[in-house]
C-alpha cells in the first residue's frame, strides 16, 4: 500500500468531490424504470413459490355467520386455507394507532374488500379459484356512510367496545378522533367584521394510484422465522404489527425492502405483508402475493373524504378577523391514520394567514366506507380546498385583488399558528404569490393553427374533439398553502444511518445504510450526495433498505430527507470526526494544522477549510473500516390539547403557491388546464432537478383531485363503484399542462442543511388553484372537487 | 380455458361451429381486460391472429372493405380521405398502445354502446360482413345492434369485414370523456353528410342501451336542407336549424345514470355535439366542394 511508504508531504492537490449536495446528480433507478427493466415487489419469483389470495367480502357490513372452506382445501393445487379460526396468537388485530382492524374477519366485515379468508395455492389462478368456492353466509347490517347516519340515535356502532385512547374524548363512538383548537375569541372578533364570508365545502375520496400495485414474497426460514421481500412505505413499522401477529418475536422477521412502484402514503398501513407470511409459515413454502388493480382499490387505504365549514370575517380594508370552522373526515371501517389526518387538519385549518381568533373542530368518522388514512398532504389538502375557496370569495366582496387580499394577510416568520406555535422559519407566502403572479402568462387560444383549423389537442376535450374554439373562456386563479413536515403531536420522529468508510482498491469509499424505503421520491439518490459532501469520497454504495438496521421513519410527510437524511449527515459526520482523530493520531506532528484548522474531507483527503492538503484519507484508513449506525432527531413536538389544541405541534412548514391558467368549454363543462406554475420555498435544494420533479408531480396529483380522481361509493351500500383505471380517472399527459417552477430557498436554521421538506405543499395548492381557475372562468361557486361536468353544465 | 389457433378463415369457421360458445379475440383489448377483471371466464377463446386476411383492407370504387382486426392506427394513417368519420373515431380509441391492436371487429363483436367506432358506422352507414359453415350474410348496421352488448350474430357466426361506402362528403365525430385522452365515453356523436343522396345520417353513442341513429333529427335537417336549398346554395345554417337538430338528437337518447355522467349530461351534451358538428361538416361541405375533411387537425 502506497501509505507505507508515502509521507503527507508528498501528497497530490486535492480535487472537489462531485455529485454531492446541491447538484443535480441522476438517480440510479431512472433509467431502468424508464427502460422497463426494474425489478419490483410484483417481478419477485423463488423456486417452488406458492401463491395467495385473499378472499374479500362483497359486502360493506355484515355478520358472517358462516364460512365454509371445504371445498376449496379439496382443490387440486391448494395447499392452505386461512380464516380468523387459523391465526397463531392471540394478536389478530393491527393497525397504525389503534390496532382495530382484523388480520382476517372476525364474525363481522366492516367495509366493502375486508379481507376475510387467504388460500395458497401453486398457481394464481388455482388459488383464485378455489377461494371463489368459499362460502360466507353474510347476513347484511345497515351502513353507516356519513356524519348524519353515524350519529343518529341507535346508530350501528362500527367498533363496539372501544379501548382506545380517543374513546375518552370523542362525542360518540362513531368518532375516531375530535380536535377542536379555540384562540381568541371569534365570536367577538366577527363584531369587527364588515363582511363576513361563509361556504359548505366537499372534498370527494382520491385513491393513491400507485402504479406498482400491493406485492411481496414471504419465505419461510430454517429458523422458524421468516425473510419477507415487500414494497412499504416503513420497514419498522410493518414489522411492529406483523410479529405479534406471527407470534414470533421481530429479530425472527427479516425484512427487505423490495422494489417500490409508488406509495404517496398508501403503503403505510399494512396490507398483504401477514397475509404472506401466514401462508408462507403454514405451508412452510416461500409465498407470492400481488394484487391486481381492481383489488389494489381495495388493498390500501385513501384519502380521507371531508366535508368542511368555514366562516371568515374581514374589515373593509382587507385584515382577516376571524375564522370559525368545522372539518369532518370520513375515515371510513378503521382508524389507520385518521388521528393524526384530524391533528393536520385541524392545526392547519386556517391556511398561512394571520388569523387571531379562531374556533377550530375537526373529527373524524368511524363509518362503513373504505378506510381512509395517509395521502400525499394528509388532511391539510382538504383544509387548503375550503380556504382558498373563501379568501376568493372575500376577497371578491371586498373588491380586492385576490393576490393582494392573500398578501394582506398572509403569515410572516413569527407568526402565531391558531395552537400558538409560532411559525421559527421563514415563511415567504408573500413573496411565493408574487413570484407565481410575476410569470408570464400563456398565451391565449393557443390550439389556433396557421390555417382556419384547430389543434385539439391543446383545448378541452383533446382528442376527443368535442370543440374548435366554440364555447371555451379562460380563467385564472391563485392558491396558497401550508404544509407540516415530519410526524407531529410528540411523536418520537427519529431515524437512524449506518455509514461505514473504508479503503477499497486504494480509494476510500463509503456505504449507506438506512431502512428508508425509497418509494420513487430519489432518496438513495440524495443519501449518497451527502455521503460524498460530508466524506469526501466519490464512491458510495446504499445498502439495500432492510431490518437489519435501525427504524428510519415513514417515507411520508415530507420527512425523509430532512430526517434520515439528517441521519446520514449525523452518522457521516461522526464518522469524519473518527477519521480525523486517527489522522491527527497519525500525522499530527507532520504539520500544525492538523491540530489548529476546522478539517474537512474533500475528494478523498483530509484538507484544512482553506484547502490545504494534510493526507490522503486512504493513509489515514489503511485497511481498517470505521462503520457506525447511528440515531438522530429532529426538535422534538407536543401533543395538541384536546379541549383547546394549544401546543407545540409541528416541526417544520413548507409552503407552495399555484397560478392555475384553465380553459373551460362552458357549454359541454370539460376542462383544459393550460398551465400551473408553481414557486415554491425548499429551503435548500439537495438536488435541484429531483426537487423540480417533486413539484411537478405533486402539482398533477392536485390537478387529479380538481377536475377527475374520486372513488365513488354507493351511498346506499356502502360498495364502492369505479375500482378500476377504466372508471377512476388519473391525468395523462394530454391533461397535463406545463408546470413553471420557481424554487425559493430560504434556509430554515433548524433543519440539515436549511432544508425542507417538498413533497407534499405543490399538492395542497394546486387543486383550489384550478378550482378558482375554473370559478374565474364560470362564474360558478362550485364547492366540491373533483368538478365534473355536470357541476359546469347544470345537468 | 381451451386456447383455439385456427391457421386459416375455414378453419376457424369450423372450430366456432364446434364450439359456439367460443370467444373470438384478435387484438384482446376487450376480452383481455374482461378476463382479468373476472367479468367473464369462457371455455374457449378463439385466436383470430393468424388469419392475415383480417388485418387488410381493399378501396374499391365506391367502398372500403375493412378487414375485422385492422387496427385503429391503421385506419387513422390510412383510410382519413376514405372513412374520416371513423378515422376521427379511431382517434379517441384508448391509447397507441390499444389503437396499434384494437379493430373495428371487436367493437361490434363487444357491441357496447360505448364502442368508439360505432356511431361513425352508423352515420357512415355500412354492412357487417358475418360467416359460418352455413354461408355469409351481409348485416345492414342499422340492424346490427339489438341490445345492451347483443348484436344480430349467430352465435356459429364470425366477423369478417366491415363495408363501408367512401365518404361522398364531411362527417364528424365528437366524443365526450371526463378526461382528455384515454378515456371511456360518456357519450359521443357521429355525423356523415351524404351529398349524392341529400341525405344525413348520425350515430349517438354511450346516450342509449345501444349505438342509435337520430332519425328524428336527420329527416329533420334533411328536410329543412332540401327545402331551404342548401345543398345547392351552400349558404350557412340559420342557428335556429342547427339548434333544432341538435334538439332532436338530444331526444334521441334513451341515456342512464352512472359512474361516467349523468343522463341529464349525456342529453345536453349529445345535443351540444350535434351543433357543433353539423357545424363543422356543414362548412366543410361549403368551404371546400363537397370535402370531406372536418374542420379539426389531429396529429
Amino acid at each position: 500500500m502506497a501509505g507505507v511508504t508515502r509521507t503527507p508531504t508528498h501528497l497530490t492537490q486535492g480535487g472537489k468531490t462531485r455529485a454531492g449536495i446541491g447538484e443535480s446528480t441522476l438517480r440510479p433507478d431512472g433509467t431502468l424504470k424508464v427502460t422497463g427493466e426494474f425489478a419490483y415487489s410484483s417481478d419477485m419469483w423463488h423456486e417452488d413459490m406458492l401463491w395467495g389470495h385473499t378472499l374479500r367480502s362483497t359486502v360493506a357490513h355484515a355478520e358472517i355467520r358462516s364460512i365454509d372452506t371445504g371445498e376449496a382445501l379439496a382443490t387440486p393445487g391448494v395447499y392452505a386455507v386461512l380464516t380468523y379460526d387459523d391465526l397463531p396468537t392471540d394478536v389478530k388485530n393491527y393497525g397504525l394507532e389503534i390496532q382495530d382492524t382484523p388480520v382476517l374477519a372476525h364474525g363481522k366485515v366492516r367495509h366493502h374488500g375486508e379481507p376475510v379468508a387467504l388460500v395458497a395455492a401453486d398457481h394464481p389462478e388455482t388459488a383464485r379459484r378455489a377461494a371463489a368456492k368459499i362460502k360466507i353466509d353474510y347476513r347484511e347490517l345497515p351502513v353507516v356512510t356519513d356524519e348524519a347516519s353515524a350519529t343518529a340515535e341507535g346508530a350501528p356502532l362500527v367498533h363496539e367496545n372501544r379501548t382506545d385512547h380517543h374513546i375518552g374524548h370523542v362525542p360518540h363512538p362513531n368518532i375516531v378522533h375530535r380536535q377542536p383548537i379555540i384562540r381568541g375569541d371569534a365570536d367577538e372578533a366577527a363584531k369587527r367584521a364588515d363582511v363576513i364570508v361563509s361556504g359548505e365545502y366537499v372534498f370527494g375520496m382520491q385513491d393513491q394510484a400507485f402504479l406498482g400495485p400491493e406485492s411481496g414474497l414471504a419465505v419461510p426460514g430454517e429458523d422458524g422465522g421468516v425473510d419477507l421481500y415487500v414494497a412499504t412505505q416503513w420497514l419498522h413499522s410493518d414489522l411492529r404489527q406483523i410479529a405479534p401477529v406471527l407470534g414470533l418475536p421481530e429479530e425472527k422477521v427479516r425484512m427487505t425492502l423490495s422494489g417500490v412502484g409508488g406509495a404517496f402514503g398508501g403503503r403505510e398501513d399494512l396490507s398483504m405483508q401477514i397475509h404472506a407470511c401466514l401462508l408462507a409459515l403454514r405451508t412452510g413454502k416461500p409465498v407470492k402475493i400481488v394484487y391486481n388493480r381492481f383489488e389494489s382499490f381495495f388493498g390500501h387505504v385513501h384519502r380521507h373524504p371531508a366535508r368542511l365549514w368555514y366562516e371568515h370575517g374581514a374589515t373593509k380594508d382587507g385584515k382577516l378577523t376571524h375564522m370559525k370552522c368545522r372539518i369532518v373526515l370520513d375515515g371510513g371501517a378503521y382508524a389507520s391514520a385518521s388521528p393524526a389526518v384530524v391533528g393536520n387538519a385541524s392545526s392547519l385549518s386556517v391556511g398561512p394567514y394571520v388569523v387571531e381568533d379562531v374556533d377550530i373542530e375537526a373529527l373524524a368518522l368511524y363509518s362503513n366506507n373504505p378506510p381512509c388514512g395517509a395521502m400525499r398532504g394528509f388532511g391539510a389538502v382538504q383544509a387548503c380546498f375550503a380556504y382558498e375557496a373563501q379568501m376568493d370569495k372575500l376577497a371578491a366582496k371586498l373588491g380586492l385583488d385576490p393576490v393582494a387580499f392573500r398578501q394582506l394577510n398572509a403569515m410572516e416568520q413569527g407568526t402565531l399558528l391558531p395552537t400558538g406555535q409560532p411559525v421559527d422559519s421563514p415563511a415567504p407566502v408573500a413573496e411565493l404569490l408574487r413570484r407565481v403572479k410575476a410569470m408570464p402568462l400563456p398565451p391565449e387560444q393557443q390550439w389556433r393553427t396557421a390555417g382556419a383549423g384547430a389543434d385539439v389537442r391543446a383545448l378541452p376535450g383533446g382528442l376527443s374533439n368535442t370543440t374548435h374554439g366554440e364555447g371555451v373562456v379562460r380563467g385564472i386563479g391563485y392558491a396558497v398553502g401550508i404544509k407540516n413536515v415530519g410526524f407531529s403531536e410528540g411523536f418520537d420522529d427519529y431515524s437512524t444511518a449506518r455509514v461505514r468508510m473504508e479503503v477499497i482498491g486504494g480509494e476510500p469509499v463509503a456505504t449507506v445504510h438506512t431502512a428508508m424505503a425509497e418509494v420513487g421520491q430519489g432518496g438513495i439518490t440524495v443519501h449518497a450526495q451527502i455521503a460524498r459532501t460530508e466524506l469526501g469520497v466519490q464512491q458510495v454504495t446504499i445498502h439495500p433498505a432492510d431490518t437489519q438496521v435501525g427504524s428510519a421513519g415513514s417515507t411520508s410527510a415530507s420527512r425523509q430527507t430532512y430526517v434520515t437524511g439528517g441521519a446520514v449527515k449525523h452518522s457521516c459526520e461522526a464518522v469524519r470526526e473518527k477519521v480525523l482523530q486517527k489522522g491527527r493520531a497519525k500525522f499530527g506532528t507532520y504539520h500544525p494544522a492538523w491540530a489548529t484548522a476546522e478539517l474537512l474531507l474533500e475528494g478523498g483527503k483530509v484538507t484544512t477549510d482553506g484547502g490545504e492538503v494534510l493526507a490522503d484519507i486512504a493513509d489515514v484508513l489503511e485497511d481498517e473500516a470505521i462503520d457506525l449506525e447511528l440515531e438522530w432527531r429532529h426538535r422534538p413536538t407536543e401533543a395538541f390539547d384536546l379541549r383547546t389544541g394549544q401546543g407545540n405541534g409541528h416541526v417544520q412548514y413548507s409552503f407552495a403557491a399555484h397560478r392555475a391558467v384553465v380553459e373551460v368549454d362552458t357549454e359541454l363543462g370539460l376542462v383544459k388546464v393550460i398551465e400551473l406554475a408553481c414557486a415554491q420555498d425548499v429551503g435548500k435544494a439537495l438536488n435541484p432537478l429531483s426537487v423540480v420533479g417533486q413539484i411537478q408531480g405533486g402539482t398533477t396529483q392536485g390537478l387529479g383531485v380538481a377536475v377527475m380522481e374520486e372513488i365513488i361509493v354507493d351511498p346506499k351500500t356502502a360498495k364502492v363503484r369505479n375500482p378500476s383505471f377504466t372508471d377512476y380517472l388519473i391525468p395523462t399527459i394530454l391533461d397535463t399542462p406545463t408546470i413553471p417552477v420557481d424554487v425559493l430557498e430560504l434556509a430554515d436554521e433548524h433543519a440539515p442543511y436549511g432544508l425542507r421538506g417538498i413533497g407534499e405543499a405543490p399538492t395542497l395548492s394546486s387543486t383550489p388553484a384550478v378550482l378558482a381557475a375554473i370559478r374565474n372562468a364560470t362564474g360558478l361557486e362550485l364547492n366540491k372537487t373533483p368538478v365534473r361536468p355536470e357541476h359546469l353544465t347544470g345537468t | 380455458m381451451d386456447f383455439l389457433r385456427p391457421a386459416s378463415w375455414e378453419e376457424a369457421l369450423a372450430a366456432k361451429a364446434e364450439h359456439p360458445t367460443a370467444v373470438p379475440i384478435a387484438g384482446g383489448t376487450d376480452v383481455m381486460v374482461e378476463i382479468n377483471f373476472d367479468h367473464r371466464r369462457p371455455e374457449y377463446l378463439l385466436d383470430l391472429n393468424r388469419i392475415g386476411d383480417l388485418d387488410e383492407w381493399e378501396v374499391g370504387e365506391r367502398t372500403v372493405r375493412l378487414g375485422a382486426s385492422v387496427p385503429y392506427t391503421q385506419i387513422m394513417e390510412n383510410l382519413r380521405a376514405e372513412l374520416p368519420g371513423l378515422a376521427l373515431a379511431s382517434h379517441t380509441v384508448a391509447s397507441p398502445q390499444i389503437r396499434n391492436r384494437g379493430g373495428v371487429g371487436g367493437n361490434l363483436g363487444t357491441a357496447s354502446p360505448a364502442g368508439d367506432a360505432h356511431p361513425a358506422l352508423l352515420a357512415a352507414g355500412c354492412e357487417v360482413e358475418v360467416e359460418s359453415l352455413r354461408g355469409r350474410r351481409m348485416i345492414p348496421i342499422d340492424d346490427f345492434y339489438t341490445g345492451v352488448k347483443r348484436n344480430a350474430m349467430e352465435p356459429d357466426e364470425l366477423i369478417r369485414a366491415v363495408h363501408l361506402p367512401k365518404a361522398d362528403g364531411p362527417q364528424q365525430f365528437s366524443k365526450v370523456g371526463t378526461r382528455n385522452a384515454m378515456v371511456i365515453a360518456v357519450c359521443a356523436f357521429g355525423i356523415a353528410l351524404h351529398p349524392g343522396t341529400r341525405t344525413v345520417r348520425t350515430g349517438i353513442g354511450s346516450a342509449a342501451p345501444t349505438p342509435v341513429r337520430a332519425r328524428a333529427a336527420e329527416e329533420f335537417l334533411a328536410a329543412a336542407l332540401e327545402e331551404g336549398g342548401f345543398w345547392e346554395s351552400g349558404q350557412a345554417l340559420p342557428p335556429s336549424l342547427a339548434q333544432q337538430f341538435a334538439q332532436l338528437a338530444a331526444g334521441a337518447c334513451n341515456p342512464i345514470d352512472d359512474v361516467r355522467g349523468s343522463a341529464a349530461y349525456r342529453r345536453h351534451a349529445v345535443g351540444i355535439m350535434a351543433r357543433r358538428t353539423l357545424g363543422w361538416t356543414w362548412e366543410s361541405y361549403r368551404g371546400g366542394a363537397h370535402g370531406t375533411k372536418g374542420g379539426a387537425q389531429c396529429a
